[in-house]
């Protein structure tokens, strides 16, 4: 196999595995700031018993979102030599800045979170649960600066320095907050706070059903379901404005998104579909016709491009599609989730609804499905560029690094991960089993 | 620009120091842990001695590679490819170490599997530092590309093994004076007998490393910084070992991490103004010529001048909440 095809596929390997952590990562830390606000409100110990539960979690989660970052950090060197070479002028900047502005402080406070709660005042250690937050998001906010530039650059201007071109710095403040910048960390930020909520409320049902911890786990359920509900309405608003700036910057992204190989007006928005890639068909395609043109133009004769007209330079479109139908489909699954669960609400039913329980226990995991494809949607659909327009996938890789010790390494990501991973569920589901502890113990 | 260029070689040494000093003593731990503790109880004190604060010691090291991307992009892709396998091992191991405290605790079936982890996992990468870092200094194969042009078996030469092994020897120092400083009765007693070992095998590796250095590297024998900071590692071993006789472990504490300011003094003072040698001189990398532009070192300066007080502002915090000895009881944190 070809040293390109293997350091993406590494890439992704790595990359995909990381995100498992850190979408609950944030998602957690927002509900444990929660929960330390109710208690200092009401000193209600219940709350600080749910929330020391959360922060025995966080801290699992947390340490393989560490150890999965690092490579992360330094795959660019590894992997992307040319890349790193050509665009380190401007890239580089968010992930040191990430190191100053959000590392440090996530994961030192981390530490006051996982093991001071009684060495410190109960102010204090809100102020740290709050660091957490604002740590983690901050470091979300950087490394998607990072990510958005690659995809919708700006702020710099190619230079050739001895035969080489080279992406320089023209503006730092254009180059952070590009056109898609606050757009994608919105919709990551609100991703994070679904999973959060999902997995929270889940635990929090499981209790219920097997009538343990009531008290905890009405508060976590509670929290958990409120948290699913109000982002997974507002997921679909943040979505939207992502697809419009997707037409507007990467028009053969969006093609891809909808299968759209002609040019037209009054452009489908596909239900389903099979694109043939060969034939540059979409077949038994059901959608809403006009849907399209109306959602992007907010007029039904609004153009699309078709993929026809990118020659070469488009994505592997079937994969593109299908990923893409998977996160929107979960969207508004998740979006139906959330209205039977203002419903029962509002009939005051949802303790004895024991279906809606089991339903947020199944609608947890599917909550990473649609992370996951969200990602792969943004980042296979703008292939086979790495840097939009300006640099490619295939010329970003290390000239040095054979594709042996790509496989080899490759393989070894695979195992070790698959090895942590299945220790990790282990300990994950044995600490819900134990549940919330009467008497807080923190430490090894 | 000269300036800035220079400035930003200090901040990275700078990073590269606050790391050695904070992650050294918690790899240091990690790999004597065999060694100091006898006893799941024992092992517990170590590993919440540095459980709170290794993650951000960590943090360093990140800051460190991600400083020296955005300032300095070529040098960090020829290190990061050239040395592929290598640093592939230091990632298995950190990822391995990241993870094993968590499971040590809570996965009590595999706890011998999971100490092998945190010893291993800490061994690697401590004695690899060195490995690469002697590789820089005495200079690797580059091609007009300067990309590597050598293979993993040039990285083992003489000269790189013996720095691998001082900066082992550095941080079994570190940890071992560390968990002197953090505990007490047995463990404390067997940290000060290892320190001590520690110390002389480091002296003596120290003097092997600068002969062979001055006879392998051009120039070196008439470095008058180099010098300076050599006579100051001499200086500050002997505290640390005068400190240690003395059972005296914060004072320990401090000169062992002078030893790794001084280390790092004679490292930059012998590289300057490469960051990277070429065994062919003429494609050495220095830092004017392969620095990233004017404005992206001033808008990271500025960035560092905001971010890193305040950084270090709650590091020295958060170490006083865990300052003092490590005591198991039940309801005190522990
Ligand atoms: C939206 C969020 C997000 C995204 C897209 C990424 N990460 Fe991440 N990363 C986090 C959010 C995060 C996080 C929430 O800050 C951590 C800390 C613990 C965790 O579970 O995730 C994390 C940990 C983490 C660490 C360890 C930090 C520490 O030691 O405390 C590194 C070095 C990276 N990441 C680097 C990367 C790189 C280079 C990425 C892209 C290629 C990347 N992350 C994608
Ligand atoms: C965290 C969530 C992310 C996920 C799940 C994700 C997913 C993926 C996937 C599936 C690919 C492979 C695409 C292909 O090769 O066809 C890829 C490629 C890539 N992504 Fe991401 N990505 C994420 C975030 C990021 C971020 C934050 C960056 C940069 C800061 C980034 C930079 C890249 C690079 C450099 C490649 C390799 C080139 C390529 O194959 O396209 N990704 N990503
Ligand atoms: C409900 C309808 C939804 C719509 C219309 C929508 C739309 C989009 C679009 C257009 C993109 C591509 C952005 C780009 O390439 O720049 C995207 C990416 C993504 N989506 Fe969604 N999405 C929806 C629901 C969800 C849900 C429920 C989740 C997860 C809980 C999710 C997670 C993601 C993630 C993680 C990405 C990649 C990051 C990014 O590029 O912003 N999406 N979404």
């Amino acid at each position: 196999m070809d040293a390109a095809l293997l350091a993406r596929i590494q890439f992704a390997v790595t990359i995909g595995f990381h995100f498992l952590f850190p979408p609950t990562t944030l998602g957690l830390s927002l509900i444990i700031v929660i929960l330390e606000t109710l208690y200092l409100r009401t000193k209600e110990d219940v709350y600080k018993r749910t929330s020391a539960f959360l922060v025995k979690i966080l801290g699992l989660v947390f340490v393989i979102g560490t150890a999965t970052g690092i490579v992360m950090e330094f795959s660019f060197g590894n992997n992307w030599a040319e890349y790193a070479k050509m665009v380190g002028d401007v890239f580089g900047a968010p992930l040191a800045a990430e190191g100053v502005f959000a590392f440090f402080l996530e994961s030192m406070f981390l530490g006051v979170l996982v093991f001071a709660r009684n060495k410190i005042s109960e102010k204090a250690y809100w102020w740290s649960a709050f660091f957490v937050f604002l740590g983690s998001h901050l470091s979300g906010l950087w490394i998607i600066i990072a990510n958005s530039w690659m995809q919708t650059p700006a702020g710099y201007k190619i230079v050739e320095i001895a035969g080489k071109k080279k992406a320089v710095l023209t503006n730092f403040f254009q180059a952070a907050i590009n056109h898609s910048t606050l757009n994608r960390y919105t919709h990551v930020v609100f991703s994070a706070w679904i999973t959060g909520g999902a997995v929270v409320a889940a635990i929090g049902a499981y209790y219920l059903l097997k009538k343990k911890f009531e008290n905890e786990a009405k508060k976590l359920f509670n929290v958990g379901v409120i948290i699913f509900i109000i982002f997974s309405l507002l997921q679909l608003v943040s979505g939207h404005a992502g697809a419009v700036k997707v037409a507007k910057t990467q028009p053969a992204k969006l093609a891809a998104f909808e299968g759209v190989w002609k040019t037209t007006r009054n452009a489908t928005l596909d239900i389903f579909g099979i694109p043939d890639e060969k034939n540059k068909v979409t077949r038994w395609e059901i959608g809403i016709p006009g849907l399209l043109s109306y959602l992007v133009y907010w007029d039904t004769n609004g153009e699309i491009k078709g993929l026809n007209e990118f020659g070469e330079d488009i994505p592997p479109v079937f994969i593109t599609y299908t990923v893409y139908h998977i996160m929107t489909g979960l969207g508004f699954f998740f979006i139906f989730v959330a209205l039977l669960g203002i419903f029962l609400y509002w009939k005051k039913k949802i303790w004895d609804s024991k279906w809606f329980l089991k339903l947020m226990i199944w609608t947890a995991p599917l909550v990473y499905v649609a992370v996951q494809t969200g990602w792969m949607a943004a980042e296979i659909g703008r292939q086979p560029w790495i840097v939009y327009n300006v640099m490619k996938t295939s010329d970003a890789i290390s000239k040095v690094v054979p594709a042996g010790q790509i496989l080899f390494s490759l393989i070894m990501f695979i195992l070790i991960y698959t090895f942590l991973f299945a220790i990790f569920l282990k300990i994950f589901f044995k600490l819900i089993r134990k549940g919330p502890e009467e008497k807080i113990v923190q430490g090894y | 620009m000269a300036t800035l260029q220079i400035i930003w070689l200090l901040l990275i040494v700078v990073l590269l120091v606050g790391y050695s000093i904070l992650d050294g003593f918690d790899l240091g731990v990690g790999i004597l842990t065999p060694f100091l503790a006898k006893n799941d109880t024992e092992k517990r004190i170590l590993f919440n001695a540095i459980g709170p604060v290794w993650d951000g010691n960590e943090v360093w090291l990140l800051t460190g590679g991600g400083a020296l991307f955005a300032a300095f992009p070529p040098v960090y892709a020829t290190v990061f490819s050239g040395f592929y396998l290598a640093l592939m091992l230091v990632l298995f191991s950190l990822i391995f170490r990241a993870v094993s405290f968590e499971y040590w605790s809570h996965d009590e079936g595999n706890r011998r599997l999971w100490c092998k982890a945190i010893v291993i996992g800490s061994f690697i990468p401590s004695l690899l530092y060195g490995v690469a870092l002697g590789n820089v200094i005495l200079g690797i194969p580059l091609n007009q590309n300067h990309d590597y042009a050598g293979t993993f078996f040039t990285l083992l030469r003489p000269f790189p093994l013996l720095t691998g092994l001082l900066g082992l020897t550095m941080i079994l120092i570190h940890g071992s004076v560390f968990a002197g400083l953090k505990a007490e009765g047995e463990i404390r007693k067997r940290a000060h007998s290892i320190a001590s070992k520690s110390l002389i095998s480091f002296i003596v590796l120290f003097i092997i490393v600068l002969i062979v250095g001055i006879l392998q590297i051009k120039g070196v024998a008439s470095n008058i910084v180099g010098w300076l900071f050599a006579l100051l590692t001499i200086v500050f071993w002997y505290l640390t070992l005068a400190s240690v006789k003395k059972e005296k472990d914060s004072q320990a504490f401090t000169f062992s991490s002078l030893i790794h300011v001084s280390i790092w003094g004679l490292i930059a003072a012998v590289q300057f103004p490469y960051l990277v040698r070429a065994t062919d001189p003429a494609l050495s990398m220095s830092l004017y010529d392969f620095s990233s532009s004017k404005l992206t070192l001033t808008v990271m300066l500025i960035i560092a001048l905001i971010g890193m007080p305040v950084v270090i502002g709650y590091t020295i915090y958060i170490y006083r909440i865990f300052r003092g000895k490590i005591k198991l009881e039940e309801n005190t944190g522990y």
